[in-house]
């Protein structure tokens, strides 16, 4: 079977390979290139390295997650319903931290949200070439700052500032509004570039539509171009919701250390990024509860910035088919 | 108004009778930026009639067309000279809102353009931010009766408009133009992105349509020009690639005996 193929080339070979040896006359002799083939093989292991790391780190969360889950002392119930997180004394508790860093997403949403989507408005509908070639180098160097200097910005700016209106007394030092609102200007930039792509993926035809209609310049962005790029917009927020989650120095400087179950923003309280900064910087022993607790934590926080990410990245991708 | 001293800058006025002309041009330049895009442009528009716009590509045409509801202010540095009457009103008088004219100048464009809403929507919303008062229902079914697309929606008015064909969809972008009670409607090559059925279909549409409203059409197809239009204008374009009106007059005229070489060239299909 395996000879069939060699005794035919052989033959062909044998027919024209004058031909075929000599390089300048036409041939069309299969020409092996062995770099190109190099390259390839390559590309094909970068790639399956990021395959590969993401699997390990999934597996190693999943894997030490179960040690801490797997300790007599945890429940699930408990740590899905108890108010309580002090794993040096038993209270397996979560909601603390997951209270903390909710209050600050949604505190650094509700500033990010309105102002990064007037920002994109503005960008894509009313700005003329000469502001927009000042403002989106800006918005670039806003979301190039490092986020520990937006911790730092909370602390030393933020903070003070939120004493000062609303009395010293109520405000604590260390408190989820500073950090909230500081990442909600850390997501701004995030926000404005994405939602202006999302608006400017309407076409033109629309707006010339509405005009044509004689409809104002307010009415044709509000009633017809928002609308049209909705999912685009809604893709948009839920991605800056998840980067707000995950958002670690600006809460470990600001919001406070120490899990607190707490709905008063001046209050401090610590978030589920914020527990990991301190443990994992501190001086914990490998196998304790406290170490491995911090595992179960990433894995939630993973479990929920990835459902964030992939509902985000369906909506977008329902918008493309939209127009095409 | 006079319309006495612009006449003798007139190429040709085709049939000029008692009939009041609804749009007259004159002596129009068209500027974007540094460009000139089409130079001394005159003439008239009776109401009631289909005039066409016929000519080469990068000839004006298109945006002789869009300076009549003012479009083009909507492109940067797009700068016009001369006079565009409406009714005798100079529409670029600077008291003059373009947002008003466009309510009472309709546009078709070359692409059905409907919005993202449901049927209903597309033809309401346009009524609605006009400050339409009356019964919307009403509306909505008059104006897809008026662009022969009643029949084919009535049963499906809360669904997509984006779910329709082509052709129905631009149907719809002409009825969404009717419920704004229009005097004139630009049609913007209106037929050039749909098949032969659905092109006839809009045709007929457009010579129903001519018993209440002034219609000026571009078109590429000379077929379409002359079936459809009483007027047509033909541009041109000159070594500046400065777009001019070579000759305008009778359809009848104009494709059975021009005046000109240029035009008599251009629809024997021997350029273009």
């Amino acid at each position: 079977m395996g000879c069939m193929p060699m005794t035919s080339s052989f033959v062909f070979l044998m027919r024209y390979s004058k031909r075929m040896m000599d390089p300048h006359k036409n041939s069309f002799r299969r020409k092996v290139r062995p770099h190109e083939r190099f390259i390839e093989i390559m590309l094909f292991f970068c790639a399956l390295l990021s395959i590969i790391i993401t699997v390990g780190i999934v597996v190693i969360l999943v894997k030490e997650s179960w040690l801490f889950f797997k300790n007599p002392q945890v429940t699930l119930k408990e740590f899905f319903t108890s108010k309580k997180w002090q794993p040096m004394i038993g209270d397996f508790g979560f909601l603390p931290l997951l209270n903390a860093t909710f209050t600050t997403s949604i505190i650094a949403m509700s500033l990010g949200v309105p102002i990064g989507l007037f920002v994109a408005i503005y960008l894509s509908e009313y700005a003329s070439e000469k502001t927009r070639a000042v403002l989106k180098p800006i918005l670039e160097i806003l979301a190039g700052i490092p986020s520990i200097v937006f911790g730092y910005f909370a602390l030393t700016f933020m903070t003070p500032l939120l004493r000062g209106i609303f009395n010293a007394e109520r405000v604590e030092i260390y408190n989820t509004a500073s950090a909230g609102l500081v990442i909600g200007i850390l997501v701004l930039p995030l926000i404005a570039t994405m939602a202006e792509d999302a608006i400017g993926a309407v076409p033109k035809e629309l707006r010339l539509a509405a005009y044509a209609l004689g409809s104002t310049k307010l009415e044709t962005v509000f009633q017809i171009v928002i609308p049209a790029a909705i999912s685009g917009i809604s893709a948009t927020f839920l991605l800056a919701f998840s980067r707000a989650i995950g958002e670690t120095m600006v809460v470990a400087l600001a919001a406070g250390a120490g899990p607190n179950f707490t709905y008063n923003p001046f209050r401090s309280a610590e978030t589920i990024t914020g527990y990991i900064v301190r443990i994992s910087g501190g001086d914990v022993s490998y196998n304790s509860i406290d170490y491995n607790s911090i595992f179960a934590l990433g894995l939630v926080l993973f479990i929920i910035t990835f459902a964030l990410n992939f509902i985000s990245r369906r909506i977008s991708e329902r918008f493309r088919q939209e127009y095409e | 108004m006079s319309v006495k001293a612009y006449e003798v800058n007139m190429p040709f006025v085709g049939a000029k009778s008692a009939e009041n002309p609804i749009i007259e041009m004159k002596d129009v330049d068209i500027y974007y930026g540094d460009f000139q895009a089409v130079k001394k442009i005159s003439m008239e528009i009776l109401e009631r009639h289909i005039t066409a716009f016929i000519g080469p590509s990068g000839c004006g045409k298109s945006t002789v067309l869009r300076s009549i509801n003012r479009m083009n202010d909507l492109i940067p540095n797009a700068r016009l000279e001369g006079y565009v009457l409406f009714n005798g009103y100079d529409l670029y008088d600077e008291r003059v809102d373009p947002v008003l004219i466009r309510r009472r100048i309709g546009m078709v464009f070359q692409k059905p353009n409907p919005f993202p809403k449901s049927i209903y929507e597309n033809i309401a919303w346009g009524a609605r931010i006009n400050g339409y008062k009356g019964d919307m229902d009403e509306l909505v079914q008059t104006s897809l009766q008026s662009a022969a697309l009643w029949d084919e929606v009535k049963d499906k008015l809360k669904k997509g408009a984006l779910q329709l064909s082509g052709g129905q969809q631009q149907r719809l972008c002409i009825a969404r133009a009717l419920a704004v009670f229009p005097e004139i409607i630009l049609m913007d090559e209106p037929a050039s992105a749909l098949d032969p059925i659905a092109t006839g279909r809009i045709e007929e549409l457009i010579l129903d349509l001519k018993t209440k409203y002034t219609i000026i059409i571009v078109t590429h197809n000379m077929g379409q020009a002359s079936r459809l239009s009483d007027y047509t204008a033909f541009f041109m374009v000159d070594e500046n690639r400065t777009g001019y009106l070579e000759e305008f007059g009778d359809t009848e005229q104009v494709f059975l005996n021009p005046r000109n070489k240029k035009t008599e060239e251009y629809i024997s299909g021997k350029f273009g």
